[in-house]
């Protein structure tokens, strides 16, 4: 049950009487999102502190927020989190400007994957509807390429479910790269597990622009939902994209069980590994998958986060990805301007997504200008 | 053939449960995964403007 109810007290000012309104909690999704961790009362003047304190630090220093400072940010009650919006919003301007960056995905090799990430449909460990398929042909990721492109997009992420490409893939790869550019202009980025040194460097020199590999969460919560490698392991890859000089996308998926604490300390790991995009999933619970029969992140609570994460990476690409449509529903607008400057648009790999007229209206209404964004900092 | 004696039997395209009016799959973003007319698992490749829904046995399902 998501709880209503935190005693966050009101703010601290002694005129201010309390209202005390009695709501019926008849929302739909009310009694169906994940719970969420009672935050500490904290007064209004210092909440305010703290968030006078993180502009100080993102706008007028330049500099990156600590995880302590990102802590302190993370427990503000939920009335704050409009605040906690507008300077993500504010920090998205100041330091990436106003474009969003629109990118497709294609899963070219669906399912039967031996990795057991416990979210993940596609692991051929757990017995969900997603029936492993084999490459697709060079046609029909062209289409694909020409699809996106008709969304508006400038990028387009080729996206294997492998533990890490064999050589037949990496031929295959680096095939479509090139192939793709060519015929639709897109910028290509490539998603296909874990790379040895010697992959990573034929990557760069084959025209990936752009690999994405994500940590998907902190590195202490990382062994509960996989065990079929470490953490450690998909950090190595991240580095060595970064090492050949592609630009790395290292994401992350809220809403696993994972604690504030924990979603902090990824937030730093990211900081560390400095990735230009960080696409933000949230958790959509997959039927058979041992997350299969968790609850979704709360809209309002995804939004917190969604502006955290601009807070804790100021410069980065952060894309909305999977799970955006149904944590967030109508509020998706609202991410856009709490620190979201980039998003999937059409379907997602296993799942469909809403209409990629409805996010280019949306960006149109929010006066968003689309454009592609690269070398960030 | 899966032994059904008439082919009036249809599949939940969303669990594959033998009834095509499944309570539990009213997903609106998510694509078939089982034949409505055998209950197979399809082979899906979903793309950003669509997908294609194919069963072994009885081909390409149309699109809604
Ligand atoms: S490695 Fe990727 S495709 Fe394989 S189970 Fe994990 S998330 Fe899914
Ligand atoms: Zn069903
Ligand atoms: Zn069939």
């Amino acid at each position: 049950m998501s709880r209503a109810n935190y005693r966050n007290g009101m703010p601290g000012d002694t005129t201010a009487t309390p209202i005390r309104t009695t709501v019926t909690l008849s929302a739909p999704n009310r009694g169906r999102t994940r719970p969420e961790p009672e935050r500490p009362a904290i007064e209004s003047g210092d909440a305010r502190r703290r968030l006078r304190a993180a502009e100080m630090a993102l706008l007028d220093e330049h500099r990156l927020l600590t995880g302590e400072e990102l802590a302190g940010l993370a427990e503000l009650p939920d009335q704050w989190v409009t605040s906690l919006a507008a300077l993500a919003h504010q920090v998205r301007l100041d330091w990436c400007g106003p474009e969003v960056e629109v990118e497709g995905i294609l899963s070219a090799k669906t399912g039967g994957c031996p990795e057991d990430c416990h979210f993940c449909s596609q692991s051929s460990r757990f017995d969900t509807p997603v029936k492993a398929t084999p490459f697709l042909d060079a046609d029909e990721v062209l289409q694909a390429a020409e699809e996106t492109r008709a969304a508006g997009a400038s990028e387009f992420c080729i996206v294997l479910a492998v533990r890490g490409p064999d050589e037949r893939t990496m031929q295959r790869i680096l095939e479509l790269v090139p192939m793709v550019q060519e015929k639709t202009g897109l910028n290509v980025a490539v998603s296909a597990g874990l790379l040895t040194d010697d992959q990573a460097r034929r990557f760069a020199a084959g025209g990936v622009h752009r690999y994405n590999h994500n940590l998907e969460t902190s590195r202490s919560f990382f062994p509960n939902v996989v065990t079929t490698h470490t953490w450690e392991e998909r950090q190595d890859t991240c580095r060595l994209v970064r090492d050949h000089g592609m630009e790395l996308c290292c994401g992350a998926l809220i809403g696993m069980g994972e604690s504030d604490e924990q979603r902090i300390e990824l937030l730093v790991q990211l900081q560390e590994l400095d990735p230009t995009e960080v696409p933000l999933n949230f958790l959509n619970p997959r039927p058979g998958t041992p997350l299969g029969d968790g609850q979704p992140v709360a809209a309002w609570e995804a939004i917190r986060w969604i502006a955290l994460f601009r807070l804790g990476l100021p410069g980065v690409i952060l894309r909305y990805a999977g799970g955006r449509e149904v944590t967030l529903r109508e509020l998706q607008s609202m991410g856009m301007t709490s620190g979201i400057n980039a998003l999937i648009v059409g379907n997602y790999l296993t799942t469909l997504g809403r209409s990629a007229d409805e996010d280019l209206q949306m960006l149109s209404d929010l006066r968003m200008p689309v454009g592609a964004i690269t070398g960030v900092l | 053939m899966t032994g059904e004696s008439t082919a009036k039997v249809a599949f939940c395209t969303g669990c594959g449960s033998m009834s095509a009016s499944c309570p539990g799959c009213g997903r609106t973003l998510d694509p078939p995964r089982f034949c409505p007319t055998c209950g197979r698992r399809l082979t899906v490749a979903v793309t950003p403007g669509g997908y294609r829904a194919r069963c072994r046995e009885h081909g390409d399902l149309a699109l809604d």
